[in-house]
């Protein structure tokens, strides 16, 4: 990765690399992240119809099985349209020590080529 | 080759026709008069098998303009045109063009921005996309907007500028005015404009990009300072250009057209279809030993500075006249021109006046009246009106 110093070192016309979308960790902006109780959950698919980042992840079966913390920013309409309180949201920061994906900081993406 | 033929022709079919020959690949427009016979010719040519273009067919201007954002970032060469309120509906998309650096042709043919409804010409719908990013030339006569079109092509696909331009004409002035213009044959049109040869084609799915991608604070700044570099550009890619294209023509378009204006004690500083009026008014006066002259400013944006302080040092008088306001504010063109102004050591006395909204004539008997205010040294801090309808005691009993 470049991450340019100057200006003349940024690509022209807002280019970044193909299908950049994917490796930028929008997640990184969550103060609120949610968390799926699997006993609770119906797989009604609510929260994956209303997602608005398409973070709810689900298995072969089309059953819910989990939330894609790369992408997911903490909007929490999947707890809100949950009908059976199956995810509650919780404060980012009790979550630091957890390990995690990192990926392109969604700032600069038009701003450095791959 | 260089068989040329004259035809009896209009701002708006001249521009027609250059799009006939340069034969873009993609056109998408919404017509609006008073451009409409411009997307309405070119529909005629793709219907008789005449361009190999693609003609997208919208439901708004805000369309026409996004749907030639798409064409352009794929690598295709595209032209639109459009006038008045429907510049103003396609705003929001000018600036994303420029950042994109999509070398989008448009056929800009001024009218004046509603209300009242109004179908004749000023500047006011090209005047407020003068930040959008764009190149901006504005033309005298049909013949002029037709040597610019090809120009325009090879400015704005060039390497170093990437740059979209608006090729601005006055509505009905220009664009429905009947005149001689002399018209280069297709093979040397094609030799002039070539192909496009896109850098990072949307559609090259062997090297994969993304446009208008996220980007903040981090990086936002330096994008826009590219940009600006692509304009700084211009003057100099420009002049080997127009050089190259009076090779074919004979004609050579200054970025700032200076008529007499070298030896002249006073000036007229002024843009598009009025220069004329103008130009036969110093005419008139040189011939009374009066030493009169005029600039017309075909640049607006990248606006040609250097060279007007040049042409305006130690001048007795010059006056502006603008053909769009800015309400609260000083109008465009004197703006420019005062800013161009400030570095030299020795201040030339100015008058701002305002012209010709919503279509209003300038006759010679006015550009008379703008001279002898600069010889009696007649001056006021605040623009004047010229053709007004006014009291008698306003404006200087003028």
């Amino acid at each position: 990765m470049s991450k340019p110093k100057c200006w003349q070192d940024v690509p022209p016309a807002t280019i970044a690399w193909g299908a950049s979308a994917l490796d930028v960790e929008t997640g990184l902006w969550r103060s609120m992240r949610p968390v799926l109780d699997q006993n609770k959950c119906i797989s009604c698919l609510k929260c994956w119809l209303q997602c608005p980042d398409s973070s709810i992840k689900t298995s072969e079966e089309g059953r819910v099985c989990g939330i894609n913390m790369f992408f997911c920013k903490g909007c929490g309409v999947c707890a809100q349209v949950c009908p059976v309180n199956a995810i509650s949201m919780h404060q980012e920061a009790d979550f630091t020590n957890e390990k995690r994906e990192h990926g392109e900081d969604p700032g600069r993406v038009a701003g450095h080529v791959k | 080759m260089l068989n040329k033929r004259k035809e009896m022709t209009s701002g708006n079919l001249a521009f027609a026709e250059a799009m006939r020959q340069v034969n873009p690949d993609v056109v998408a427009a919404y017509p609006i008069t008073p451009s409409t016979e411009i997307p309405v010719k070119f529909a005629e040519f793709v219907a008789n098998g005449m361009v190999d273009s693609e003609y997208v067919a919208v439901e708004s201007e805000h369309s026409a303009i996004t749907a030639c954002v798409g064409a352009s970032v794929s690598g295709a060469r595209v032209m639109t045109a459009s006038s008045a309120n429907g510049v103003a509906l396609m705003h929001e998309i000018f600036p994303i063009a420029a950042s994109f650096r999509a070398p989008i042709i448009f056929g800009l043919v001024n009218r004046s921005l509603g209300a009242p409804v109004n179908i004749h010409c000023d500047h006011s719908d090209s005047m407020p996309e003068r930040d959008s990013g764009w190149i901006q030339i504005y033309c005298e006569d049909a013949q002029e907007v037709y040597d610019s079109v090809l120009l325009a092509v090879r400015l704005a696909e060039h390497e170093d500028v990437l740059t979209p331009v608006f090729v601005c004409q006055d509505g009905f002035i220009t664009s429905h005015c009947y005149e001689p213009v002399e018209l280069l044959s297709d093979e040397a049109v094609k030799k002039f404009v070539g192909e496009r040869k896109a850098k990072y084609p949307l559609l090259d799915v062997d090297n994969p990009v993304s446009y208008g991608s996220f980007t903040m604070s981090e990086y936002y700044f330096e994008i826009k300072r590219t940009q600006i570099e692509g304009m700084n550009n211009v003057p100099r890619v420009y002049k080997d250009l127009t050089k190259e294209l009076a090779e074919y023509t004979g004609r050579e378009y200054p970025a700032l057209d200076a008529y007499r204006a070298e030896d002249a004690e006073y000036l007229i500083v002024i843009m598009s279809s009025a220069t004329g009026v103008v130009k036969d008014v110093v005419d008139e006066m040189r011939e009374r030993g009066i030493k009169a002259g005029c600039l017309r400013v075909r640049f607006f944006r990248p606006f040609p500075a250097e060279e007007l302080k040049k042409l305006a040092k130690g001048k007795k008088g010059v006056a502006v006249l603008d053909r769009s306001a800015s309400i609260g504010g000083t109008a465009p063109l004197a703006a420019e021109v005062k800013s161009a102004l400030y570095g030299l050591s020795k201040r030339v006395p100015l008058q701002e006046y305002l012209f010709g909204l919503g279509g209003r004539d300038l006759y010679p008997r006015d550009a008379e009246k703008v001279f002898s205010g600069l010889m009696e040294n007649d001056y006021s801090d605040t623009a004047r009106y010229i053709g007004l309808l006014e009291k008698d005691e306003e404006n200087g009993g003028n």
